[in-house]
């Protein structure tokens, strides 16, 4: 009984209960399902075992828009808990685990994946190429990240969540002050996961850099191409030290180690300096690929290029190199001095000058174009003016003395969230409905989309907003509640209303989904939207190999150019096209490393050094595997090209 | 697969192209890596709490044999792409088992070090300082096991297929690999214990 | 647009509150710190105002304007690569106004970090310290401690030495100025002051675990006359401050207010020598007994020997 003792919740309360519930009925559910209408077969064949990077990508999607929804409801019992003065429906423990889990879930495992999805999906037909450069690594960092979200949102309901904060900052959450399981959880699963991101860094830097079609020099790369690219650079030199930062906690946490204790020599700003010098580029991970998608979606829908393709780029070259130099803007408050801060403070407004090149590239596309108001080009032009409230903020959080007394309040949180969800989630969203054609092959029910837009965008204003003058009234983040005194409520229970008409934005979207599938027509056109680059170039559904022939590429926007200009994009004869075999492996890896970390987690030494074998066994494998592929014939190819993408 | 003769072997094939690109980028991150340890190394390096600091318990003898046998295996990993490049298989297969030999030496020491570390009073517990040091040694120390266990899966595959473009490509990556790994002992041997010692 | 109303209602309610007759707490300063803070944050929000109106209107005149539904069937958007005289204006304008925040920044930054200007009298030094969920404040110049409260003479600058007993605080009283760290292994200087008399609230702005929201304390500013009859005061009525009183003390949870003879800093010296070999002893124990003991958030109260 001891041994399962570990196990147990701590704090177990009807929420809790209630999940409990909630997953085992889930999972009978689709169990269920899966053997009644005999699906066990297609789903190892078609997609566990997947190495296509446009399946990849749809499953990155799924997961992503699951772990929307966890990390909403977090955030609705946050918002009603603090709704009105002392609220009891929440107890401490119990708000600091949901705080914590929200902000861990919403970045790593809701926008990070929903990235990983697009640019999964989008890029190799982007630029015009079969697949990514290492199909299998692909579909393992899938399954790295699916094994840690998986671990972390057990953590619910075996051993306790972790509660100190998507920051984490020691001593806090070291064993003196969270003892509980749950910080464990946190170090491994974004561990884990983060291993997952890193593998991708290299993958999508290796593809952008060598398998664009012939013709497609750098300059000629369609701008959601050049922010990806960039963005992976900004993974492959961040995410190490993410990755030491973890190590180093795990240590303390389970060796008793003394990197950030407080006893022996340990530093507790060691953590907060390294967790930030990851995280802020972290930040820039998740917005320049949704600069990216803006991008895209306004050039099309505004019927124009880009305007200024070659300072979008060079800003978003200058935006990553800052990113790396503004850390310390996280912590004013930690007693460096006036000089550090200084410095600091300039690095940070500096980010500020790219930022608003982009803004007014945006605006002078938008000039002289044709703009036609779809559901994905209404989300864009939504991001423009919340987004520079968002950012005009962050400027003025930038300024050291000042930030003095923004610091940890609701003002900091209205502005993260203003930059975040204008930033990365209206783009997510853009890009979900301006993409979804070619993964569907369907369309999205545009009513219903610019329903889900209005309710969103103004929501979030109204959720947002009030937060900017709470803190400027004193009101500190993560606070459970708050007394009648403050003066507190009213800002609070708006926003709670604003959160419910976010709530209803979402529930909007999931109900086109389910209506699009069912209503939608499905005899569309490759290119549905008019638009400009190479994914709309292929079929829809795009075939297994992309493009029958590789396209040939003379301008940035060479599929326009073909529409417009007549230029020819497929010169060549069919050939046979080599392709990858799919593989269980990855998805074991990913059970192996899933078991892996929940035996860290709860100290199982015995299982963790089976695990840790097991892995060693898979690399092993993986080395003396001689997989050559398989060719499709031509005959096939020819097949396929005439009944427009579908197979068989 | 479409091999193009004019390449050595290991860059033969597109996909073995794209191994190289990737495996180099991957060194960057292993950059970053190192970079963050470190920089810990040198924010906890007076942060030793009651324990010993690093002049207390470092010794030249040991390090030095460790740096010998690490320069020497960089040195026969480069012989094994040379001979691998001239298409000797035998060769190739020689330098490669005494690389590994002269790893498996120099993690031998290595941990002969680490005992004598953690008789001196100098365990992973005993302070901030003590544990950066670990970290960083072990985290190199780790990297080199790894090499030594890929190292053999090559070793036999080269005994299995020869020199293969995909036989050569993994062998020249794993040489990359070594390389990269004596970088950062000089990194280590430097500033951490000669630094440490003066 | 509904944009445009709901942000038009949105700046309405934002001026509304910032000229309001209650004003927000940062915005409503009561010493010379927090003076400068709060003119730099209404130079910054001045100064964004304007980028975020001239962007607002090119926005939606340029939305507006170049609507499909608004144009002729035929309107063929031109193809235009850029303008290098326009990115040049737009990249300057930016940089001017950052330049201009950042002198702003740096000016304002080292005066808050020093003693105020015009303040020439000694400090008053009062060592800040946090354990869970609680303020302790010891004025070794007056010999005595306090627990959740501050009293503080106006129109004196104050040195708050600051470090905690656990987790990573944040010493703020918004009033009087911005905040800073406390942390266990240094001891952190915050220089303020206040010139208004009257009751503030100070609390701690970084979360510390479960009973964060409460950790708040009362200052009070007074003319250093009734400053110094206080402290005269509870010279003959509160009780010395033993090593055992302030291990209890320690114990996690929430007390109301207390009132000590005597500082902790004699028997548990604060880790001044920051970045030092020396172990911190004294300093250690009280933070092992800091270690969480759950459900201690009711004993409330009968800690309180002495309300002000
Ligand atoms: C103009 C550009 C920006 C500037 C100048 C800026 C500035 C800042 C500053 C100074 C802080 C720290 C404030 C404090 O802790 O007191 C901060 C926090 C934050 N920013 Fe930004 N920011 C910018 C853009 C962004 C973007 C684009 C994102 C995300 C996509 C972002 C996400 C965040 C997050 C998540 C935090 C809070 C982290 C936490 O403490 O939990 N920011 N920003
Ligand atoms: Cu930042
Ligand atoms: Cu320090």
């Amino acid at each position: 009984m001891d041994f399962l003792d570990r196990f147990a919740v701590p704090n177990p309360g009807p929420t809790i209960y209630a999940s409990m519930v909630a997953i085992a009925l889930t999972t009978i559910a689709i169990i269920i399902g899966l053997t009644y209408f005999k699906k066990w077969g297609y789903l190892w064949r078609e997609w566990l075992t997947t190495v296509d990077h446009k399946r990849i990508g749809i499953m990155y999607l799924i997961s992503a828009i699951l772990m929307l929804f966890r990390g909403g409801v977090d955030a609705i019992m946050m918002r009603a808990q603090t709704a009105v003065p002392d609220n009891t429906l929440l107890g401490a423990q119990e708000y600091n685990e949901i705080f914590t889990t929200h902000g861990v879930v919403m970045i790593i495992f809701m926008a990070m994946a929903f990235i990983m999805a697009l640019m999964n999906f989008v890029i190799p037909l982007q630029i015009g190429t079969r697949d990514v450069a290492f199909p299998r690594l692909n579909a393992l960092s899938y399954w790295l990240y699916f094994a840690g979200a998986m671990l972390f949102n057990i953590s619910f309901v075996v051993g306790g969540s972790p509660d100190s904060g998507w920051s984490s900052y020691f001593p806090l959450a070291g064993t003196d002050f969270s003892e509980s399981v749950g910080t464990n959880y946190y170090m491994i699963a974004l561990q884990i996961s983060g291993i997952g991101t890193l593998i991708t860094g290299i993958n999508f830097i290796t593809t952008i850099l060598k398998m664009r079609a012939p013709g497609m020099s750098l300059m000629k790369m369609p701008m959601f191409t050049w922010s990806a690219l960039i963005t992976n650079l900004i993974i492959v030199f961040a995410f190490p030290v993410l990755t030491v930062a973890l190590a180093m906690g795990t240590m303390d946490r389970l060796f008793a180690t003394n990197f950030f204790t407080t006893e022996n020599g340990g530093m507790d700003m060691l953590w907060a300096n390294l967790f930030w010098v990851w995280g802020h580029p972290e930040v820039y991970i998740l917005i320049l690929p949704a600069f990216g998608i803006y991008s895209e979606i306004i050039s099309t829908f505004a019927r124009r290029n880009l305007y200024g393709y070659k300072s979008m780029v060079y800003s978003m070259i200058a935006i990553s190199l800052l990113s790396f130099l503004v850390w310390v803007h996280h912590f004013f408050t930690m007693g460096q001095g006036a000089l550090v801060n200084s410095i600091f403070s300039i690095t940070t407004m500096a980010i500020a000058v790219p930022t608003g090149i982009k803004i007014f590239n945006w605006l002078f596309t938008l000039r002289k174009g044709s703009i036609v108001l779809t559901t994905p080009m209404l989300y864009s032009l939504g991001f423009i003016p919340i987004f520079t409230i968002g950012g005009v903020t962050g400027v003025m959080l930038g300024m050291a003395s000042a930030d003095y007394q923004y610091h940890n309040t609701m003002f900091l949180v209205a502005h993260f969230h203003l930059v975040i969800i204008p930033g990365v989630v209206f783009a997510m969203i853009a890009g979900l409905f301006y993409w979804w054609p070619k993964m569907f092959g369907f369309m999205l029910n545009e009513r219903l989309g610019k329903w889900s837009f209005w309710f969103i965008a103004i929501s979030v204003c109204l959720t947002f907003f009030p937060m900017f003058i709470s803190g400027l009234d004193g009101q500190a983040r993560r606070m459970y509640t708050y007394s009648e005194s403050t003066g507190f409520g009213v800002w609070n229970m708006i926003s709670f209303i604003g959160a419910i008409g976010l709530a209803i934005g979402f529930a909007l979207i999931v109900y086109n989904i389910y209506y699009s599938v069912r209503y939608s027509p499905r005899n569309i056109p490759a290119d549905p939207w008019n638009a400009r680059s190479l994914e709309w170039a292929t079929a829809t559904p795009v075939p297994d190999y992309n493009f029958a022939i590789l396209p040939e590429v003379k301008s940035t926007e060479a599929f326009w150019d073909s529409k417009i200009y007549g230029d020819k994009l497929f010169n060549k004869r069919i050939e046979p096209i080599h392709m990858p075999n799919n593989s269980g492996m990855p998805f074991i890896m990913g059970i192996i490393f899933f078991i892996w970390g929940f035996a860290f987690v709860f100290g199982l030494w015995i299982l963790l050094v089976l695990s840790t074998i097991g892995i060693g066994i898979c690399l092993a494998l993986r080395s003396y595997e001689k997989d050559e592929g398989y060719y499709i014939p031509v005959d096939e190819i020819e097949r396929v090209e005439k009944t427009g993408g579908k197979k068989k | 697969m479409k091999v193009d003769k004019s390449l050595p072997l290991e860059y033969g094939t597109e996909q073995n192209r794209l191994n190289i690109l990737g495996f180099w980028v991957f060194i960057g991150a292993e950059i970053a890596l190192f970079g963050t340890l470190f920089a810990s190394y040198f924010t906890l390096i007076n942060r030793t709490g009651n324990g010993p600091a690093g002049a207390e318990i470092f010794e030249i003898a040991p390090v030095m044999i460790e740096t010998i046998l690490l320069l020497t295996s960089s040195f026969t990993i480069g012989l094994a792409i040379h001979a691998m490049r001239m298409g000797k298989v035998k060769a190739t297969i020689t330098f490669f088992i005494i690389t590994l030999l002269l790893g498996l030496g120099f993690l031998g020491i290595e941990i002969y070090d680490f005992i004598v570390f953690i008789h001196e009073g100098a365990t992973l517990q005993t302070s901030g300082f003590t544990a950066i040091l670990f970290l960083i040694l072990g985290t190199h120390g780790a990297h080199v096991l790894v090499g030594i266990f890929w190292g053999i899966f090559i070793i036999s595959q080269l005994f299995k297929h020869g020199l293969t473009p995909r036989t050569n490509n993994k062998a020249f990556i794993f040489s990359l690999y070594w390389h990269f790994l004596d970088v950062v002992w000089i990194f280590i041997f430097s500033f951490i214990f000669m630094k440490g010692m003066l | 647009m509904k944009l445009k109303t709901s942000f038009l209602i949105g700046m309405f309610i934002v001026v509304m509150v910032l000229t309001g007759c209650e004003p927000l707490l940062v915005l409503d300063p009561k010493g010379p710190q927090g003076r400068t803070t709060a003119n730099v944050i209404m130079i910054s929000i001045w100064t964004m105002a304007i980028v975020v109106i001239v962007v607002f209107a090119m926005y939606f005149y340029i939305v507006r304007k170049y609507l499909a539904s608004r144009q002729s069937k035929d309107y063929v958007p031109p193809y235009i690569e850029g303008s290098v005289k326009l990115e040049i204006i737009w990249t300057a304008i930016p940089i001017l106004i950052v330049a201009f925040l950042s002198v702003v920044t740096v000016i304002s930054t080292y005066k808050v970090e020093s003693v105020p200007e015009g303040y020439e009298e000694e400090p008053l030094v009062i060592y800040a310290s946090s354990s869970n969920w609680k303020w302790h404040f010891s004025y070794p110049e007056q010999d005595i401690e306090t627990v959740n409260y501050l009293f503080i003479p106006t129109n004196r600058p104050i040195e708050f030495k600051l470090y905690s007993f656990g987790p990573i605080s944040s010493f703020w009283i918004p009033q009087l100025g911005g905040q800073k760290y406390a942390m266990a292994d240094m001891v952190n200087t915050l220089n303020l002051a206040a010139d208004v008399p009257g009751e503030y609230s100070g609390r701690n702005a970084n979360f510390t675990g479960e009973g964060f929201a409460q950790q708040t304390f009362n200052v009070t500013a007074m003319s250093p006359k009734e400053f110094d009859k206080w402290i005269r005061d509870i010279k003959s009525t509160a009780e010395t401050l033993t090593e055992e009183k302030f291990d209890e003390l320690l114990q996690p949870g929430h007390l109301g207010q207390s009132t000590y003879k005597g500082t902790h800093l004699e028997f548990s010296p604060p880790p001044e020598n920051h970045h030092s070999k020396e172990p911190l002893k004294d300093n250690q124990e009280e933070i092992k007994n800091q270690k969480i003991i759950k459900d201690d958030l009711s004993n409330d109260e009968d800690h309180s020997n002495m309300k002000h």
